[in-house]
């Protein structure tokens, strides 16, 4: 049987049952991430002493009968979380041997519930990119074609899912993060309502936009891992103290009678014609499931991308400042306090992040406060304004996640600005604070397309439920990468 | 021409709560250096700031105490910069939604009361501390010390409404004692948890703008406080007079030379790059919890001096001496409250009690307790003791405790009131000093004082002093 072929909630089941052993298939999905990463390079690093004793303590749990429904299932980790013991570099030189001794919340939720990490998966550095091409540590592939990028900044996440190197895994979006690579490579990712998630632990990057969210190849699993890692947490004064409802029971499938809006702004110019085809039709399915359909307007939608590249680098400019090679990580020696402090960080960080934390400091500096953070701040509040008024008639909102399928490797490396419109429909999300879902609704030329729904604060679980009415009635998310499929007889 | 001397000051005040105001590391002093660290005050990669409410409400204490307007919501921001003893990168603070605002307080200057503004009221956390290399081996690091990090502050930022370098000294003393009678800084200076910075500007007499102004950093007492500012007069003046202009600047002040010297310019000043902290919401105070904080606030220092002096009629000095410290005036008036005589129960508290105790933090435990001092006054009043036997037995109190009656009888202190005890004792010093009484007789009345210090000295200052005058000067005309 192909083990790696299944959901978490079957997995889980023969894990329960007992009909496979947790460290028996933490060994096979180990010797598989580990096989098909020679050409993906999904994951920085993959730990199999640390995911050997995890499978050991699930199956302990599923021994006393105190199994959950993730325990014991192998799952691949952002770099960004930090885990005691596991090095978390963000994939920068500037936290190389950096070794956390916490937990982030998200991931000691997750232990505690029995799960396994086979390892850290490849980012843009410090969570900084839309292709995963500024990690220090190599470029991910996407396993559709792997002469194409897998997205950002979540790209090894994502990849790593795609192929079945892993079940579903932890990712971050501050602009997209999660939910342009889930659709670049084909799976569905959540970023879930802005203090739904702890960030305690999670390497910060832009602090009022950052949350973390699953990555899976269904709905239902995605809905299985927010279970596990919702909810207030007394560590991040940013969670909110909202009721976290039952995601699984809530996949219900029935979706009739539920107004969903079409934002007229999002399917404007730079919208590739066939990534519109495969999401108009994806709307259609829902309404042939008895979704009311109409169309909604998002006027401040044009602003989203400025504003965010505003404000979230003003965040990553004094969030950043603490890598300074005093107290960990990488320190290149000067001859005084300020040649280290310049050394350190010329050495220690990439293009992209020193091009952030210039943009951010600028913004911030005084005498242009005004004109630009806050400026941006105050479109901020109109672009969540224009969500909240939408909200008034409709449920949720249906757009593309991505205004095209994957590009090439090396193709927008040298054009920030062009990087920068991938995440044109992501970015309003996290500006608003609200939940996002990309799901896979189709293929454009062999490239995977997304479909994003956007909820209500709080309202993860009509995303879930839209989602899984339409997983239920397609199979786009059944479909494999060939990548996935190239190994795939091994076992 | 004549200058009119322009002064603010920024205190920055350690809070006394029992852990940081991020984490819950405890703030105590003197431990061994990154002993009181976690990853939230280090700064490490994806740690955030919870708020201590412990912290907040004795900030609002202080703006309560101030008569401050306390704003239904304050914002904390971010004060970006780089140095090695903050590890984040950037220091918590508020910068323009303090916890509160528009407040003063009233200090006494040689022209009476004076109201000095307070603009604003706000929190902030603590750096940490660099220590270079001592000894040989270490002489070429510099290390860091983190345990400061994080300890919870509040900046006070007074207008500038002091004219002279008294009042400026005078305005952080009546700050101190009020952080201190509130119990949310023990205004440690040397420590450094109360610390004092100082804007400094000249301009001609009558003139309404402001002159150019220096900032004056690095004084830890009030005595550095004082001639940093002094100096600074005398530098301002000269340079104006001389036609030559003040240069806006940040100054060192330096305790050795008793002199000021530049540390940066203007130009060189950080850009902190202020905005609002993302991972802390508003900080909300509402009426419930400035209603809950004005139930634990003692009577403000200045309050209680006057009452001392209104409702119990003490010397204006007596009550300022008496309110210095809140453990003082509750035990001062603990004395009254048990019966004693305020004027008297003053002077023993203030000369017996406070040279007794090293410090007033003992008094809450001290050996002689307010109604047993009130006891021994009482004592004194009704002639049962001299007060010259009084000290004895207050010193016999400080050791054992015991009621000063209790005293009395054991060793033997009552008053000898007895008339032929006392009328024996007459006798024989009259009969040992004749010359003396020779020259009482001839009309020399002073020797009178002679005798009664001989007889008393006999009785071991037991004797009624009254009742052996009396004998002295019926057996002496005789």
């Amino acid at each position: 049987m192909d083990l790696w072929r299944l959901s978490i909630r079957e997995v889980a089941g023969l894990l329960a049952a007992r009909e496979i052993g947790a460290v028996e298939l933490t060994r096979a999905m180990l010797e598989r991430a580990r096989d098909l990463d020679a050409e993906l390079k999904s994951f920085i690093l993959l730990e199999p002493e640390s995911a050997l004793r995890m499978a050991d303590a699930a199956q302990q749990l599923i021994d006393d009968g105190k199994a959950g429904p993730l325990t014991g299932v192998p799952l691949g980790v952002k770099d960004i979380f930090c885990v005691p013991g596991s090095p978390t570099t963000c994939a920068s030189r500037i936290l190389q041997g950096f070794v956390p001794f916490y937990h982030s919340t998200v991931t000691e939720r997750l232990e505690q519930a029995g799960a396994v990490f086979l390892g850290r998966t490849n980012m843009d550095e410090f969570a900084m990119g839309s292709s995963t091409e500024n990690s220090s540590r190599g470029i991910s592939a996407n396993p559709w074609d792997t002469s194409k990028v897998p997205g950002g900044s979540s790209g090894g996440s994502a990849s790593a899912v795609s192929a079945c190197q892993c079940f579903a895994s932890l990712g971050t979006d501050t602009g997209g993060s999660i939910r342009q690579p889930a659709s670049l490579c084909g799976i569905a990712g959540l970023k879930p309502t802005y203090g739904r998630i702890s960030r305690y632990g999670i390497v910060a990057y832009a602090s009022s936009l950052d949350q973390a969210g699953p990555l899976a190849r269904s709905v239902a699993d995605v809905a299985i891992v927010l279970q596990a890692i919702a909810g207030r947490d007394p560590k991040d004064a940013t969670t909110a103290d909202v009721p976290v409802p039952d995601y699984l029971a809530a996949c219900d499938g029935n979706i009739r009678g539920l107004r969903i809006g079409i934002p007229e702004e999002y399917f404007a110019e730079g919208l590739d014609p066939q990534v519109e085809q495969q999401v108009r039709q994806a709307i259609d399915v829902l309404a042939e499931q008895g979704a009311q359909v109409q169309p909604v307007s998002l006027p401040h939608t044009e602003y989203s991308i400025a504003s965010y590249y505003i404000i979230a680098t003003a965040e990553c400019s004094s969030n950043l400042a603490r890598y300074d090679g005093v107290r960990y990580g990488l320190r290149a020696e000067g001859r005084d306090l300020l040649e280290t402090y310049t050394a350190t960080r010329s050495q220690g960080f990439g293009r992209e992040v020193k091009r952030r934390i210039m943009l951010g400091t600028f913004v911030l500096s005084s005498g242009y406060y005004d004109a630009y953070y806050k400026k941006a701040q105050q479109v901020r509040t109109l672009i969540r304004n224009d969500f909240l008024k939408a909200f008034e008639r409709v449920d949720l909102l249906a757009t593309p996640t991505s205004p095209s399928v994957a590009f090439g490797i090396g193709e927008r490396i040298e054009d920030p600005l062009a990087m920068y419109l991938s995440d044109v429909y992501t970015t309003s999300v996290n500006l608003a604070g609200l939940p996002g879902l990309s799901l896979p609704c189709g293929f454009a030329d062999n490239l995977p397309v997304g479909l994003q729904l956007i909820g209500r604060p709080f309202d993860e679980a009509a995303l879930l439920k839209t989602g899984e009415a339409y997983q239920r009635s397609t199979d786009h998310h059944l479909k494999l990468p060939p990548a996935a499929q190239s190994s795939g007889g091994r076992e | 021409m004549s200058y009119e001397t322009v002064i603010g000051l920024e205190i920055h005040a350690q809070l006394r709560s029992a852990s940081k105001i991020f984490c819950s590391c405890s703030t105590e002093f003197g431990a061994e250096p990154n002993t009181h660290t976690c990853p939230v005050c280090l700064g490490m990669p994806g740690m955030l700031p919870v708020l201590n409410r412990e912290v907040v409400s004795m900030a609002l204490k202080a703006a309560l105490a101030t008569g401050c307007t306390i704003p239904p919501r304050s914002v904390f921001a971010r004060k970006n910069y780089f140095y090695p003893d903050l590890p984040k990168g950037f220091q918590i603070s508020q910068y323009d939604k303090p916890l509160a605002e528009f407040g003063s307080l009233t200090i006494d200057t040689g022209d009476g009361p004076k109201r000095i503004g307070i603009t604003r009221i706000h929190l902030e956390d603590d750096a940490g501390k660099n220590i270079h290399g001592e000894n040989d081996a270490d002489r070429a690091f510099s290390f860091v010390d983190f345990n400061r990090t994080g300890v919870p502050l509040i900046e006070i930022v007074s207008e500038p409404d002091l004219t002279s370098p008294e009042q400026a000294a005078e305005y952080l003393r009546e700050f101190r004692r009020l952080v201190r009678y509130l119990d949310i800084c023990d205004g440690n200076m040397e420590e450094g948890s109360f610390r004092c910075d100082a804007n400094i500007s000249m301009r001609p007499a009558g003139q309404k703008e402001f002159g150019v102004k220096t900032e004056l950093k690095n004084m830890n007492s009030f005595r550095n406080v004082q001639h940093a500012l002094e100096y600074e007069i005398h530098r301002q003046v000269d340079i104006l007079e001389s036609g030559g202009r003040i240069v806006q600047e940040t100054r060192l002040f330096n305790a050795d030379t008793g002199t000021t010297a530049s540390m940066r310019s203007k130009e060189e000043a950080h850009d902190y790059r202020y905005f609002p902290e993302p991972d802390l919401l508003p900080l909300d105070v509402d009426r419930a919890w400035i209603d809950s904080v004005k139930t634990e606030m003692p009577e403000l220092p200045r309050d209680r001096q006057q009452r001392f002096q209104k409702e119990l009629g003490i010397p204006p000095y007596d009550a300022g001496v008496l309110t210095s410290e809140k453990p003082i005036a509750d035990y001062y008036e603990a004395v009254v409250k048990a019966g004693a005589d305020p004027k008297a129960a003053s002077n023993w508290v203030m000369s017996e009690v406070l040279r007794e105790i090293a410090s007033h933090d003992q008094l809450p435990g001290f050996n002689v307790t307010p109604k047993n001092l009130a006891a021994m006054i009482g004592m004194i009043d009704s002639g049962a003791i001299t007060g010259k036997i009084a000290k004895t037995v207050f010193a016999e109190m400080a050791k054992t405790g015991d009621a000063p009656d209790k005293i009395t009888e054991r060793e033997g202190l009552s008053v000898i009131a007895d008339t032929d005890a006392l009328a024996e004792i007459a006798d024989q010093v009259i009969a040992a000093n004749p010359k003396q009484v020779e020259q009482y007789r001839a009309g020399k009345e002073k020797v009178f004082g002679f005798f009664v210090g001989q007889a008393m000295k006999a009785t071991g200052g037991k004797a009624d002093p009254k009742a052996l005058r009396e004998i002295l000067l019926t057996k002496l005309r005789g």
